[in-house]
């Protein structure tokens, strides 16, 4: 038997089968492997809303896609190169992602009546019977049989067999993209070490799936994806919400302050809260509050004490917290809300992906209500943004809205992340009993040059003081119902949050000239398919660019002047336009839009076809 | 409390602000400011130390009138802020302040997690039985057929029983007193103070623009020596005007009897950590004009020890110190798994 081993760019597998088939875990353990192998990754898994739906139907199957590939990527990547397969409702829900010519690796104990029957094939006919297939490259295994045979001496149960052939299918895909199995045999090994009969079995069915790629004829196509050349150091493989948790534990610790997290369960946040709640040794209280609101209230509770306060969220609970927020921006104590966006309005789509929330970030509160406003673009990106949005929290003494979303939040890619020492300390404006005190009176809201309040935090004589969500006079910081006071702190807010703008980093160009026909302007999570589509068009010759916002309230303060060097600008979102409304409002500039409201991301191809189509129409 | 310094130099008056007290002249509130600001100064706690938290009525004005740290937060989320604040912050001492309205209704979902949770701080509960703030709507402790402005033919709701509310919540301690009795509040207060553990104190407190005399049969001289039962730790349960009522457990009910008919020894003797006794207590709750109606209960009627959330938090925290060692930010950002790219 000869292997042809052919050369690829870049390869894009869907794992799919049942929500309990475990293609989450094989999905991540093929992207462990092949990172470490020195590929550039990107990966998004796709699950169903409930967690047991019911077996075999289209609406229990879950998906893990992963990118890899020798070249940079920025996204999990458009069609598929590889459908696998593990029944009938996972081919019926995927089949549209694999691209003609494709790879469909089906296991066909998941193809049989029942199964059919459960994902509503017309007369349960099998489509690998008929000839609606023709188009791919249809390697039909007995995956489950295979697995039973691998196992026939084990002594397991049913069940437990059953359970280990995902490990199948995983070496099956080391075999026919060349990567070893050390990496996964040592991850079983660790994982399954207090129970050997299940450690033994998955490493054999493991095996077993290798080795029937290596024996068996009928495949003859191997391929190989070359290490990426990525920059040079040490990397890891981190998921959005992992990365948001990391940041804030360290924000917290450079800013010299206790980190307190208030939140309630809701998908696609609870990752957060899960993460932080494994590093107690770092400090870090995690508070599972009774709803929303206590969540939000609490974390306020804790700023107010000297914490750093922190939330998090999706639309509908940030929604509830709505009031606390405005209690927050009143008081001028640091808190971060953190929303991880999901399909709305209302219950939405719980576990996909939108970016609709950004109105209710910049306005979704009672009354004039200003709030920062930022979004991180990828998953390693969100480290970075966090201990920004932190930074900008404390040091201002407002409250942060950072705008993560269901994409970023369970997608992962390397990261070459950095050395603690590296990162910047944050420097909170601390009361100081002897700078504050005037003739013995602490005066809570009087302003620096930023128009920025100190904090003073109980347990300090002198600075005794009291705050509320009731206005209060410019001076004295007592309440006050005078009308022109009123107007004066209004705008004073305003001007605090405006005035940020001065230190945050001007926009630059991603990619493209300065001026030109048409800038691509997005924000958070479209970033990797507006670079990928914009780099494609570039090399083909387009008089195009991009930039991408990571601060949205305040705007960088050069916007307009990157705005102005170009005839169009084009933004695309997740939502039915939202950051476009706010630019047509504020600045000039010819701004058409790009809306998918779909629960999934752009496609790289999607952003650029309507690129190229603009571009040609106006000549 | 044991990190609270003893300054035996601060007064009453050193705890008051220099705001102007703004409560409806007669208000029953001034009373309870009053009562909280000697009892602070007499049980010896710092200024600095101390912060009062409030959400939104009209007794959640007090912390702008204390010298102390202060939120006047928003409405039914006082209970949820001072958790946080305990939670980040356990040296402090944290006040509630809150009404029937603000803990009862809006906030009613984040009291009885207080409760059960036990963070250490102290809730307040001014009940007045009305929505003063708002100008006179029924509350969730009017008694049924109340007529206010938004009940004009009688209100349809059963209220709450905030004694018994709290120790359906697993509350460690409860108790009861009133603004007319400030000798009584400041004993009250005290021993809340001293609890470790969530307290909560229901203080029945007069509106006397929109419910003036809701509570007149506890405060009227004519009939508050045959309602009013003070509860006194091992003492048994008398009352009435000339000391000669008592109360008696019969089974799992409560009875009147005369001291003429039966001894002292043989009444309910007040145990306060007595759960069930606490709850049998609790529900003598009927209006006490009736016919053959019980008296209300006031003083401590229950209190235990339990463990504190935000000291088990700490717990947690420096256990977890102790198992992997203090927390090394580059071995958190590294993560488990890392590879070299050349």
């Amino acid at each position: 038997m000869t292997n042809v081993i052919e050369k690829k760019k870049d390869v894009i597998i869907l794992f799919a089968g049942d929500s309990g088939d475990g293609m989450q875990l094989t999905g991540g353990l093929f992207t462990n492997t092949t990172a470490h192998y020195g590929n550039d990754i990107s990966t998004f898994p796709d699950f169903p809303a409930e967690i047991r739906a019911p077996q075999g139907t289209v609406a229990g199957v879950s998906g893990f896609k992963l990118h890899f590939a020798s070249i940079d990527i920025f996204t999990p990547g458009d069609e598929v190169d590889v459908l696998v397969a593990m029944n009938a409702a996972a081919l019926k829900a995927n089949l549209g992602q694999l691209k003609t010519g494709g790879t469909i690796i089906a296991n066909t104990a998941g193809f049989d009546k029942k199964n059919l029957r459960l994902a509503k094939y017309t007369d349960a006919e099998s489509p690998l019977l008929d000839k609606s297939l023709d188009q791919y490259r249809v390697i039909e295994v007995d995956i489950s049989k295979m697995t039973k045979e691998a196992l026939v001496d084990s002594g397991l149960g049913t069940k437990e067999v059953d359970r280990c052939k995902n490990m199948f299918v995983l070496g099956f895909l080391y075999w026919m993209y060349n990567r070893k199995l050390a990496n996964t045999e040592q991850f079983i090994k660790d994982k399954f070490g207090k129970k050997p009969e299940i450690r033994d079995a998955n490493l054999k069915v493991l095996k077993a799936g290798y080795y029937f790629g290596d024996t068996n004829e009928t495949f003859t196509s191997r391929y190989e994806v070359e290490s990426a050349s990525l920059e040079a150091g040490e990397y890891r493989s981190i998921m959005g919400n992992q990365a948001t948790a990391l940041g804030v534990i360290v924000a917290a610790k450079k800013a010299g302050l206790d980190l307190f997290y208030g939140s309630y369960p809701i998908t696609p946040a609870s990752d957060i809260l899960h993460e932080l709640a494994r590093h107690k040794n770092y400090g870090v209280k995690t508070f599972q509050a009774e709803d929303e609101i206590a969540a939000v209230c609490a974390a306020i509770g804790a700023s107010y004490g000297g914490a750093l306060g922190v939330t998090a969220s999706s639309g509908p609970g940030i929604a509830l917290k709505g009031e606390a927020i405005g209690l927050a921006i009143m008081l001028e104590i640091p808190l971060l809300v953190i929303n991880v966006q999901r399909g709305g309005p209302s219950t939405g789509l719980p576990t996909k992906t939108e970016q609709s929330d950004l109105m209710q970030a910049i306005y979704g509160r009672n009354g004039e209500a200003p709030m920062v406003v930022m979004a991180p673009r990828s998953p390693s990106d969100c480290f970075e943004t966090i201990i920004e949005a932190a930074r900008i929290s404390v040091e201002h003494m407002v409250p942060v809205m950072y705008l993560s979303d269901g994409f970023i939040a369970n997608g992962s890619e390397p990261w070459k992340f950095p050395k603690a020492a590296d990162i910047e300390n944050i420097v909170p404006r601390m009361a100081d009993a002897e700078r504050d005190l005037d003739e013995g009176k602490y005066y809570p809201y009087r302003r620096n040059e930023a128009l920025v309040r100190s904090w003073a935090i109980p347990g300090q004589a002198g600075l005794e003081h009291r705050v509320g969500g009731l206005e209060k006079d410019f001076e004295s910081g007592d309440v006050s119902y005078d009308p022109a006071n009123h107007e004066r702190m209004v705008k004073v807010r305003q001007a605090k949050v405006d005035k940020i703008s001065e230190s945050i980093a001007p926009l630059g160009l991603e990619q493209g000239e300065s001026t030109g026909k048409l800038l691509v302007l997005g924000w958070g999570s479209t970033y990797g398919a507006s670079r990928t589509a914009v780099r494609e068009l570039i090399a083909e010759g387009y008089s195009v660019s991009q930039a991408h916002l990571r601060h949205i309230n305040p705007f960088p303060a050069n916007l307009q002047d990157v705005l102005s060097g170009f005839d169009q600008i084009l933004v695309p979102e997740i939502n039915n336009g939202q950051l476009i409304e706010i630019l047509k409002a504020k600045f000039d500039g010819r701004f058409e839009g790009l809306h998918k409201i779909k629960g999934m991301p752009f496609t790289s191809k999607e952003i650029k076809t309507h690129i190229a189509d603009i571009l040609s129409n106006n000549g | 409390m044991d990190k609270m310094t003893q300054n035996p130099t601060l007064t009453a008056k050193d705890f008051s602000s220099d705001q102007d007290v703004r409560w409806c002249p007669g208000c029953g509130d001034y009373s309870i400011l009053k009562q909280m600001q000697a009892t602070l100064a007499e049980v010896g706690v710092s200024r600095e130390d101390t912060v009062f938290v409030s959400g939104i009525g009209c007794s959640s004005r007090f912390p702008y009138y204390m010298d102390t740290y202060g939120m006047h937060s928003i409405h039914g989320r006082a209970t949820a802020i001072a958790s946080g604040l305990k939670g980040a912050r356990p040296d402090l001492s944290v006040w509630v302040i809150t009404g029937d309205g603000d803990s009862m209704s809006i906030g009613g979902n984040h009291l009885i997690h207080l409760l059960r949770r036990n963070i250490d701080v102290n809730v307040l509960l001014f009940n007045n039985e009305i929505y003063g703030l708002t100008k006179g709507q029924y509350s969730p402790t009017s008694p049924e057929g109340q007529v206010t402005k938004s009940s004009p033919m009688g209100s349809l709701d059963h209220p709450f029983n905030p004694v018994a509310l709290a120790l359906g919540a697993n509350a460690t301690f409860v108790a009861r007193s009133m603004d007319r009795d400030p000798k009584h509040m400041r004993e009250i207060l005290k021993i809340a103070n001293d609890h470790v553990g969530t307290s909560l104190v229901e203080v029945y407190q007069n509106c006397n623009v929109f419910n003036d005399g809701a509570f007149g049969a506890f405060t009227d001289k004519a009939t508050k020596a045959d309602t009013v039962l003070m509860l006194e730790e091992g003492q048994p349960l008398i009352f009435g005007a000339e000391k000669d009522k008592g109360i008696r457990l019969n089974g799992s009910k409560a009875e009147v009897v005369s001291l003429n008919d039966v001894s002292a020894e043989d009444l309910w003797i007040h145990d306060s950590r007595d759960l069930i006794k606490a709850t049998i207590l609790s529900r003598m709750f009927e209006n006490p004009l009736g016919d053959d109606a019980l008296p209300r209960p006031f003083g401590v009627f229950y209190q235990e020890d339990r463990f504190r959330y935000e000291e088990a938090m700490q717990a947690q925290l420096d256990l977890a110190v102790e198992k992997k060692g203090e927390g090394d930010l580059d071995a958190l950002i590294r993560g488990s798994h890392t590879w070299m790219v050349e």
